[in-house]
């Protein structure tokens, strides 16, 4: 059933081409021509290399999406930001504290923030940006790791920002400062780790890898199954 | 939004939840299993392979589209390209920036190396990123690495090599360790537990995630590091050829910056190939869930090197790709789907397989029930799939489990307004991993002095079929001793003058063979999606299309 696909005008970086409705920006972008070289990745929503500014003929209203993710709409006038320079702080991990005077001293402007929002609207995953902003500032990390948790760190944010500040940058700092400091600690984790380093698997793995195929689908067939379902949900 | 024509589809869904809630279908015996893949999976399809004809693994069956480029032409004119006068001179080349080339590039880096990274597209651009589901690790006081063992051998089908799958998994834990305090944020109960879920094939829970994002947040963590540690490198630069030295070690690469055409060349004293997958070959015309450069590159590379390779001749078909809508055809619907509780549903509303048996056996039970028996779901663009019913999660585990879970799904489905917590999707099986690739011991090394390799580019671990969150554990467990491996090689290697006359020699064997003339370029470094022929018809779609 080819069925055929009424055709759609789009405009990309201006230059006007007609492409069958149902296209993803990415599609449209190969469909009218374009080899990809930069912007464009995972095509599955996972990377951010595809960030994409767009208007319509008539709408002056800048908006914002990944490529690979938005389908093609009527008029729609595209361009994609492949790179933007922006800022990143250095610092080691293990020598910093989890602290708001942390997140200060290495991305000082952020104070510079006057809160007009162009982030959030901006963010292609609907992220509350300029909140975890504000919780930078304020020192919260728990609260930024949360909120920009779902972030691909596409830089359309940073890229938008009348302050010149790297929200996203911020945010993955806040993160990883959670992970190494706030996360409460796994102490089923550290036993393990201690007791395969004491070789206490050491015998039982060795006998599976001497065992031949009949003897190891045996084994495999008479696993006790940990029931995937019952299990206490907070 | 369905169409309307699946609605009464939909209804019978929902009413035989109820039912569903109490039935399980039992998982099948090793025999059935057999049966089911000889019979409907894709890599059983004997005229998709061919025997290569030239090089280490002559002889050997591999997909046509994968033997095309083994079998390939190299890119490099070799009378005008001198591999003694190099651009960068590095102890340590890593190609490839996924998880397994930042873990890498981080532990050479560590062992007092100077490194390289030089990658296709940008750093991070890898499947990595698209990785959902979570890592395995067996941490929790019901598990041990013994069960992870047995485990991954089963979902290999016993194949695999022994003792990479000993180090898989008794590096787990330390792994996750080793990514938690790089920052990773694990999700954990308030106690500070792992939360862990079973994944298919596994019988303990033991995937370790971050919401369904797990690949991004370890990818963009091991990124972030990298800058920290100012490892210098090189993007949008894929290698095209390896160069070795007078005494057949490893000495550097050819890369070729692909926005100029420039080639680069890299004088290292070793390398380590962690260039990922396959998908964007298309196997059997497979969409993929793959990303853009997944190409086979460093599977070329390293054979026209003269490295081998095993068990290229099993892909990974994920159960659950997207079929509808359109825009999203292929792409990946993670496995955490069913992992909480989401089942499998023909048209009739009947389960048809345990849905969390390892992968290859549900591709296969859902082409059956779409080819062979005729109880898939048609959709508008001519697909034929199978329900995944997601809602059936919060009918388990309560509302807002899967907006809490999933979401990077409820977001990829709701841009096509189709809400997963109160509608099914529906899936048919995606081209998803290579099973098999460059062959390595224990710590990276393949056949060839100072190369090295890791991650989904190798084979040998995962047998003939991986299991859920054995990937991006692989990453980490072979990318971390890869690098300390090439790192402590790179101190004590005695260099000879590097050389392209591999090169020179494969030519001539492609025309010994007659086949030179027959094989494109090679690697192959970008799929092309530009349109050829004038049609808006939907074969257009389904052929270029996501």
């Amino acid at each position: 059933m080819a069925e055929q696909a009424r055709l759609i005008d789009i405009y990309i970086m201006g230059r006007h081409c007609e492409v069958p409705e149902g296209l993803t920006i990415l599609t449209a972008l190969e469909y009218s021509g374009y080899t990809m070289i930069r912007s464009c990745g995972c095509r599955a929503g996972f990377c951010g290399a595809c960030a994409t500014i767009y208007n319509f003929k008539n709408d002056p209203q800048l908006r914002y999406d990944l490529a690979c993710q938005k389908t093609v709409e009527q008029d729609m006038v595209i361009v994609q930001v492949p790179f933007f320079p922006s800022v990143k702080a250095i610092y080691d991990l293990g020598k910093i504290e989890a602290t708001g005077e942390t997140i200060l001293e290495l991305y000082p402007d952020i104070v510079k923030c006057f809160g007009c929002n162009t982030c959030t609207k901006t963010c292609p995953q609907e992220l509350e940006v300029m909140w975890f902003m504000s919780d930078a500032i304020r020192g919260d990390i728990a609260a930024v790791a949360d909120k920009s948790f779902d972030c691909l760190m596409c830089g359309l944010c940073a890229a938008r920002c009348p302050q010149g500040l790297v929200p996203y940058n911020v945010a993955i700092l806040c993160r990883r400062l959670y992970g190494h400091n706030l996360a409460p600690v796994s102490q089923h984790l550290t036993d393990r780790i201690a007791e395969i380093e004491s070789g206490k698997f050491d015998s039982e793995i060795t006998k599976l890898k001497k065992a031949n195929q009949k003897e190891l689908s045996g084994l495999y067939a008479e696993r006790d199954i940990e029931p995937a379902l019952e299990q206490a949900w907070e | 939004m369905y169409p309307g024509y699946l609605e009464e589809s939909i209804h019978l869904l929902e009413d035989t939840r109820v039912r569903r809630l109490i039935e399980s279908v039992p998982r099948l015996a090793e025999d059935e299993k057999t049966d089911l893949l000889r019979e409907y999976h894709p890599d059983y399809i004997e005229s998709s392979m061919r025997q290569l004809k030239v090089g280490v693994n002559k002889g050997d069956y591999t997909p046509v589209e994968l033997a095309d480029l083994l079998e390939g032409n190299s890119r490099l004119d070799l009378e005008n390209i001198d591999p003694a006068r190099p651009d960068y001179n590095v102890d340590v080349l890593v190609i490839g920036c996924g998880g397994a080339g930042a873990s890498a590039a981080l532990l050479a880096h560590a062992e007092g190396a100077r490194v390289l990274v030089a990658t296709k597209l940008r750093l991070g651009d890898a499947n990595t990123v698209g990785a959902q589901a979570g890592t395995q690790a067996a941490d929790r006081p019901n598990d041990s690495p013994a069960i992870h063992y047995l485990d991954t051998v089963g979902g290999g089908h016993f194949d695999n090599v022994p003792e990479l799958v000993e180090v898989l998994v008794k590096d787990a834990p330390s792994v996750i360790d080793w990514l938690e305090k790089l920052g990773v944020n694990w999700d954990k109960d308030k106690d500070g537990s792992m939360h862990e879920l079973s994944g298919g094939g596994t019988s303990r829970r033991r995937l370790h995630s971050a919401r369904d994002y797990t690949g991004l947040e370890e990818m963009r963590v091991l990124r972030d590091e990298l800058k920290n540690k100012d490892i210098e490198y090189v993007e949008f630069a894929p290698a095209v050829e390896l160069i070795l030295d007078d005494k057949g070690q490893m000495a550097g690469a050819v890369l070729m910056n692909l926005e100029t055409g420039d080639l680069i060349i890299v004088r290292a004293r070793a390398v380590i190939l962690a260039t990922g997958g396959i998908g964007r070959l298309h196997i059997q015309d497979f969409p993929t869930t793959n990303h853009y450069g997944a190409t086979a590159d460093g599977l070329v590379l390293a054979y026209r090197a003269g490295a081998e390779l095993m068990f290229i001749d099993t892909m990974q078909y994920h159960p659950t790709g997207a079929i509808y809508p359109l825009p999203i055809l292929g792409q990946l619907v993670t496995e955490k789907v069913r992992t909480l509780g989401a089942q499998l549903v023909n048209i009739r509303g009947e389960q048809f397989v345990m849905p969390l048996e390892p992968r290859d056996v549900v591709a296969s039970a859902i082409i059956r029930e779409c080819r062979e028996r005729n109880l898939g779901i048609s959709t508008p663009h001519g697909e034929v799939g199978v329900w995944l019913d997601s809602p059936m999660i919060d009918v388990i585990r309560g509302d807002g489990t899967i907006a809490r879970e999933l979401p990077a799904m409820v977001r990829q489905f709701r841009r096509h307004n189709i809400d997963i917590t109160r509608e099914p999707i529906i899936v048919y099986p995606t081209l998803h991993y290579q099973n098999g690739g460059i062959k390595i011991d224990t710590e990276g090394a393949t056949s060839l002095p100072g190369l090295f390799a890791a991650g989904e580019c190798t084979g040998g671990v995962h047998g003939r079929n991986r299991l859920i969150g054995n990937s991006t554990l692989d990453l980490f467990v072979f990318g971390r001793r890869a690098g300390r491996a090439a790192g402590q090689y790179s101190r004590e290697l005695k260099r000879g003058s590097p050389t392209l006359e591999h090169v020179r020699r494969w030519q001539q064997e492609l025309q010994r063979a007659g086949i030179a003339r027959q094989r494109p370029v090679s690697p192959k470094l970008l799929p092309n999606y530009v349109r050829r022929t004038h049609t808006h018809s939907r074969p257009f779609l389904h052929e270029y299309s996501p």
